[in-house]
């Protein structure tokens, strides 16, 4: 396609406008986010479409990898439960409280963004194990952490902890403090204020984190691999076994899991802009 | 220690002073625990056998040319999403045009991509299975298990920061000051740098930040595609990895640092960006 027929093209899409670049800009656009992301990703469904479907249905329902799915899901279900609680406080008292070292705890909310997973996990493991700082406390106690689920699942809360607090702590500043005032005039108690007004008002910001953290953490591999330990039907999840396979040269069998947690990824992306779009509505009322 | 609830001081309502001081208790420790001990383990385990065992660590040969491949890649894949993410939300909020938001959704795409399948990706598309593979190991093309993929995978995972920053900011300036100046009869070019840039600068260097602590940490992508050669395709997280699993935890930890102390860095400068990006708000307003 010649350039002067391209920008045509465009120009029908768009509404009229003085300024310049429009075809140049959206067409490198275009030409990037196909080459590096579309083309490489629909690369998976052609190459998953060398198995038949009872081959793709019993690669992904075979039993080691039933096991996997349950222990993705179930750590990273549990790690977003645990993040919406502790994060809502984090959020909280970094809104409402003045207290010592403030801004250096709210700096520390945004390492696990920053901080290299890989590095992530190896200084996770080393706490956790049964030497470590924390691990030789809860070795006598029978609790072993490293190498198992639990591991896992606190390696996923330290990854999900950022989406929870930066997803609530907006709300909360923006937070119409007369409706508050109202309801302590006319008498009701803390615990009241909390349930009937704040708990309404944040509960899309708290999904939305939830959802973000949980989404986050169902791909999550470095921070995880290490403390995990790996072991087959134990403590070994999706994005792992998917490696394993590709490391044995099943790359159908790789592929297969992929498509499967792809598509979970996009259900979940979905569910995010929803929950987004909730809050958005909500703040708009209330404003 | 001082614990009063700043904006509360007129209206007297919030939390009695018990629930308060338990509450921030809380928080620290799930915060100090959560995130401050791995960090103080991190430096920790690195000096654990002192000073010239950390810098022996660092700079031994293989560590060296992991820091020097991570520079590269991080090098290329950088300035390659800060054109893409200046092209795209320039295209995107200074025109109205069908389809804007399936592109926005798709730009954001390579953020809920499992990192390992960001790398697998790139395996099939130029493993030797492939069309593309096996024409490139006819003219003998060395892209998978070498740096041309470590940087395309960089590339995928860091895709959206840029973007992701600047779209929004540009939206909320409109397009009148742009409109202005090409009426006056200044060329595209320029009122992209006399105006446009001026305005996002603040934006545009928090999306390079976040960009490139990413580019430079990345971990499971990198991992799938480069075949992990000491001294040639292992980048620092990727040589961590390795010393990690040799029981080499000092040499392991030493490298680690050097991660953390870019990931503190990043988040120090981070802090300031928004600082003067919020000034600079104001003053516009």
């Amino acid at each position: 396609m010649n350039t002067a027929r391209a920008s045509s093209f465009f120009k029908q899409l768009k509404k009229p406008s003085v300024l310049p670049g429009f075809g140049l800009t959206l067409g490198f656009t275009l030409v990037y986010l196909t080459l590096i992301v579309l083309l490489p990703l629909s690369g998976l469904f052609f190459a998953t479409a060398k198995l038949s479907w009872a081959e793709f249905f019993n690669t992904i329902t075979a039993d080691r990898v039933m096991h996997a799915y349950g222990i993705s899901f179930g750590t990273a279900f549990v790690a977003a439960l645990i993040n919406v609680v502790f994060g809502l406080i984090v959020a909280w008292i970094l809104v409402r409280y003045d207290f010592p070292f403030k801004k250096i705890f709210d700096a520390m909310v945004d390492l696990p963004f920053a901080l290299p997973t890989a590095v992530a996990g190896i200084a996770l493991t080393s706490l956790y194990a049964p030497s470590g700082w924390i691990g030789q406390y809860l070795e006598p106690l029978g609790i072993k952490v490293a190498f198992t689920p639990l591991g896992i699942t606190i390696a996923l809360i330290f990854v999900g902890l950022p989406f929870v607090v930066r997803t609530v702590q907006p709300v909360l500043e923006d937070m119409n403090r007369e409706l508050e005032e109202a309801a302590a005039s006319l008498g009701a108690t803390r615990m009241q204020i909390f349930l009937l007004i704040f708990l309404p008002h944040i509960t899309p910001a708290l999904m939305t984190g939830f959802a973000m953290a949980f989404a986050r953490a169902l791909g999550e591999y470095g921070s995880v691999i290490f403390i995990a330990g790996n072991k087959p039907m134990i403590s070994e999840i999706i994005p792992l076994l998917i490696m394993t396979k590709l490391e044995q040269y099943d790359h159908a069998g790789a592929t297969a899991l992929a498509i499967v947690m792809l598509f979970v990824s996009f259900i979940m992306l979905y569910l995010i802009n929803v929950l987004q779009k909730w809050g958005q509505t909500r703040m708009l009322r209330e404003h | 220690m001082s614990l009063s609830i700043p904006q509360n001081k007129q209206s007297g309502i919030g939390e009695v002073l018990w629930v308060r001081i338990a509450l921030i208790i809380t928080g620290m420790l799930f915060l100090g625990a959560v995130i401050g001990l791995p960090l103080a383990a991190v430096f920790t385990e690195a000096l654990r056998k002192g000073l010239d065992a950390y810098v022996a660590s660092i700079i031994e040969p293989d560590a060296l040319s992991a820091i020097r491949l991570t520079l590269l890649v991080a090098a290329i894949a950088v300035p390659l999403n800060i054109v893409f993410g200046i092209a795209a939300s320039w295209a995107i909020t200074k025109f109205e045009f069908t389809g804007k938001r399936l592109l926005i959704t798709l730009i954001d795409l390579p953020f809920s991509v499992s990192p390992v399948i960001s790398g697998l990706i790139y395996a099939l598309m130029f493993g030797a299975q492939s069309l593309l593979g096996s024409w490139l190991l006819e003219h003998d093309i060395q892209i998978l298990f070498a740096v041309p993929a470590l940087v395309i995978a960089t590339i995928f995972v860091t895709f959206p920061f840029v973007a992701r920053e600047l779209i929004p900011l540009m939206e909320e300036q409109g397009t009148e000051e742009e409109e202005a100046a090409i009426l006056l009869g200044a060329s595209g070019w320029r009122t992209f740098v006399s105006i446009t840039l001026p305005n996002i600068r603040w934006g545009l260097l928090y999306g390079v930040l976040l960009c490139n602590a990413r580019a430079m940490g990345e971990f499971g992508a990198v991992s799938v595609v480069s075949g992990h050669i000491k001294g040639e395709t292992n980048t620092i997280p990727l040589q961590v990895e390795i010393l990690y699993n040799e029981y080499n935890f000092v040499a392991a930890f030493s490298v680690a640092s050097i991660l953390t102390l870019l990931a503190v860095v990043t988040l120090l400068l981070k802090r300031v960006v928004e600082k003067y990006g919020a000034k600079t708000k104001k003053i516009t307003t």
